[in-house]
């Protein structure tokens, strides 16, 4: 496939890779995390642990749209799924995410009618085929899902889809980031920066972490070279004592964002007070709502949404795992109580959720030769 | 820092989850989800924590495509299959074909020729004659197709919204060929894993039909029928050849796992080495899917002893629809029961059955 190929060429992986080894200082430890799940996913299914040396420790962070989503906002979208009339609509990876009482699948055989979709344009469809019923969207994920979100509903309202709505879940990488670098138990030397969020914001948002927390940050891709090559530059930076934001991703990401979709947010969400996170807690102006403009084609103003906030269940360690705390085998139930068939933690559902991902694709570690 | 004490750990926590997974599924939903259906791995707990019990058959035990029934001697192959597939008419194929061909082939890749197929259609109330009529013409021409006799049948009409257009379930019947020793715990290190064809066709031809993802590409399913393929591997191969299995639901990836598992062997995977069309290349990549995991209709996976390897790739390869085929790994001793696949970028990684599949009623 071209331009997909050349970014998981063998051998120039291979030279990124003996670079890598020629910049470690030897008797240094370094822990880079990766922000976004896509480059978990990536870096499980390419096996690009197998290319760095084992000094270079690459920790999973939080940026896994489905495993930040907490087990009341679940509750909540089963509630509204089941409201009469209702066509509940989501991503394929949210329907297996456990609510305190199951999962959007379950409710799906119980009688609610639950439909996947892969674009919130196609929940717009639906609404239009079937205007005699309620067409809810389930909006989740970071900048980069939420201006297709906004879109979707300037498109509703200027076409007067009165049965469309969203139940938005949309947040934001800034705040838990910080949220993150605040965090006492947290050694990181650095970021692999989030690749398609940049590409809504720009890189300019992460400048904060040079200037006010001191680690280095590099805006990845996330094909297995750019993976590799922003872990080359991160390295270059520590080397060299340089602290800044570079932008590895320059074939997607302007430094300045995408000004269109920025003006799309701003036009259809506004920040919320404070959103809940996943195994974070709340984290203050991390999360969006519709705006006053947009209110009426607000799901949570137009039924019933419960509200009730649920302890994340006990044995769960997903807070810890997303903030890189532990690795995923870590967690005291991963594998045994928590698989990808019976999840209990969200970063076992998504294959973007670094549990999911090394359950899937690494439970084979290195040491183990194939006979 | 502790690398080695960690990496430890990390081992035998490994270990127990290996431990668990090579245990027999156990059945604990309390209702029938979509991804009950989808081949992967709630499927397994449903066959193997609650069909499997319940029945006590040694020959269903086999978890084969087909189960055999030895009559005075002579080895008789049978198998059911029900076809439900959304929208029932698809590039490259309908309902009624793959009907034909999906069980003629179960009986295929378990070693018989098939020769009796029984057909039985659930209708539902106000389906449109000319629809049926179509059906039932291609059903005729994939029986013809592929050599066998449709000898009984039943109809049954429920009411509008009941089901969805029709359902067909039909049964085959297949004489267990003698050249055949086929077993999925046959399988031994050193032994190929061959395809006997490009993969990922029926599913994503499914998917790209539906019209969900307005995706300006048409693929064409697979179905076909495998006997000459079989029969072509059975001559040239003979009892090098260890087992077959059809790559229906879960794709060539669940296939394997099952074969890893039940023979209690690893599979290494070339990723480079499997024959995908870039169509479903480019579909599979925009959409998240592993081309592994997407059903097929006409493609076997074939185990052969290494000594064997090469004369059945060519059987295969001069097998219709077999240009592609592939040698695509190689069966190992340990991990025992796991699939690895080595990556086109140089790293491994863990090949694992799906929980479900993201596009249910593909057959």
């Amino acid at each position: 496939m071209k331009f997909v190929d050349e970014f998981r060429d063998a051998d120039f992986g291979r030279t990124l890779a003996a670079e890598i080894l020629a910049t470690v200082g030897p008797g240094h430890h370094y822990k880079l995390m990766e922000v976004c799940g896509g480059h978990t996913h990536s870096i499980y299914k390419y096996g690009i642990d197998d290319l760095l040396p084992e000094n270079v420790e690459l920790v999973h962070g939080p940026g896994c749209p489905v495993c930040v989503i907490p087990m009341g906002r679940v509750d909540d979208a089963i509630a509204v799924a089941h409201e009469p009339g209702v066509i509940f609509t989501c991503f394929g990876d949210m329907m297996r995410v456990p609510g305190s009482n199951g999962t959007l699948l379950e409710a799906k055989a119980r009688g609610a009618d639950v439909r996947m979709v892969y674009s919130p344009l196609d929940a717009l469809r639906i609404a239009k085929q079937h205007p005699d019923r309620e067409v809810v969207f389930f909006a989740i994920g970071f900048e980069t899902t939420a201006p297709s979100t906004a879109l979707t509903l300037r498109r509703a309202r200027a076409e007067g889809v009165g049965n469309f709505s969203c139940f938005c879940n949309h947040v934001t990488i800034v705040p838990p980031l910080r949220a993150l670098l605040d965090s006492p138990d947290l050694r990181l030397d650095g970021f692999i920066g989030p690749g398609h969020v940049s590409t809504v914001v720009g890189a300019r948002p992460l400048e904060f972490i040079p200037a006010d927390y001191g680690k280095p940050v590099v805006v990845s891709g996330f094909e297995p070279v750019d993976i590799l090559q922003s872990v080359l530059m991160l390295l270059r930076q520590l080397a060299d004592g340089r602290c800044e934001v570079e932008n590895q991703y320059r074939r997607v990401v302007p430094y300045e964002g995408n000004l269109k979709a920025l003006e799309v947010m701003a036009e259809v969400f506004e920040l919320r007070p404070h959103f809940e996170w996943r195994g974070l807690g709340f984290i203050s102006q991390s999360g969006l709502k519709l705006s006053e403009a947009y209110a009426e084609l607000d799901a949570e103003l137009r039924f019933a949404v419960p509200g009730v906030r649920v302890a994340d269940p006990k044995a769960c360690q997903c807070g810890e795992v997303l903030k890189g705390v532990i690795k995923p085998w870590e967690c005291k139930v991963f594998g045994t109580a928590c698989t990808p068939e019976r999840p209990i933690g969200t970063c076992m559902v998504s294959s973007e959720g670094a549990c999911a991902a090394y359950y899937n694709y690494g439970r084979f570690a290195r040491e183990r030769e194939l006979v | 820092m502790a690398g080695t004490a960690a990496s430890d750990r990390e081992q035998r926590i490994l270990g127990i989850i290996e431990t668990a997974r090579a245990k027999r599924p156990k059945f604990r939903d309390d209702r029938i989800t979509m991804a009950h259906g989808a081949g992967g791995k709630a499927t397994a707990a449903l066959i193997e924590g609650l069909l499997l019990p319940a029945f006590a058959s040694p020959a269903l035990d086999e978890l084969g495509d087909a189960g055999v029934v030895t009559v005075d001697g002579t080895a008789l192959a049978l198998t059911t299959d029900s076809f439900v597939v959304k929208p029932i008419r698809f590039p490259g194929g309908s309902i009624g074909e793959l009907a034909v061909n999906g069980t003629a082939n179960d009986l295929a890749v378990a070693g018989a020729k098939p020769l009796a197929l029984t057909l039985s259609l659930i209708l539902e109330e106000g389906l449109e004659a000319g629809v049926l009529r179509d059906e039932i013409e291609a059903i005729a021409r994939a029986a013809e197709a592929a050599e066998v006799t449709i000898v009984a049948g039943d109809t049954k009409v429920v009411e509008r919204g009941h089901a969805d257009q029709m359902y067909i379930c039909t049964t085959g019947m297949g004489r267990v060929d003698p050249r055949a020793q086929l077993s999925p715990r046959g399988l031994q290190p050193g032994d190929r894993i061959l395809v006997s064809g490009s993969i990922g066709e029926h599913g994503t031809a499914i998917m790209l039909a539906r019209g969900e993802f307005e995706l300006g590409a048409t693929v064409e399913s697979d179905t076909r029928p495998l006997w000459p393929a079989v029969d072509a591997l059975l001559d040239r191969a003979g009892p090098a050849l260890r087992c077959l299995r059809d790559a229906t639901r879960g794709g060539v990836a669940s296939v394997l796992n099952e074969l890893a598992r039940a023979s209690g062997v690893a599979m290494l995977v070339r990723e480079a080495a499997v024959p995908v069309p870039p169509m479903v290349a480019g579909a599979a990549e925009l959409l998240g899917i592993d081309p592994m995991h997407v059903a097929n209709e006409g493609v076997l996976v074939a185990i052969v002893a290494p000594e064997q390897a090469d004369a059945a790739l060519e059987a295969l390869r001069a097998a219709p629809g077999g240009a592609q085929a592939a040698e695509i790994g190689e069966v190992k001793t340990s991990p025992s029961g796991m699939v690895l696949v080595e990556t086109a970028f140089g790293g491994k990684r863990v090949m694992d059955q799906l929980v479900g599949d993201p596009l249910p009623r593909i057959c």
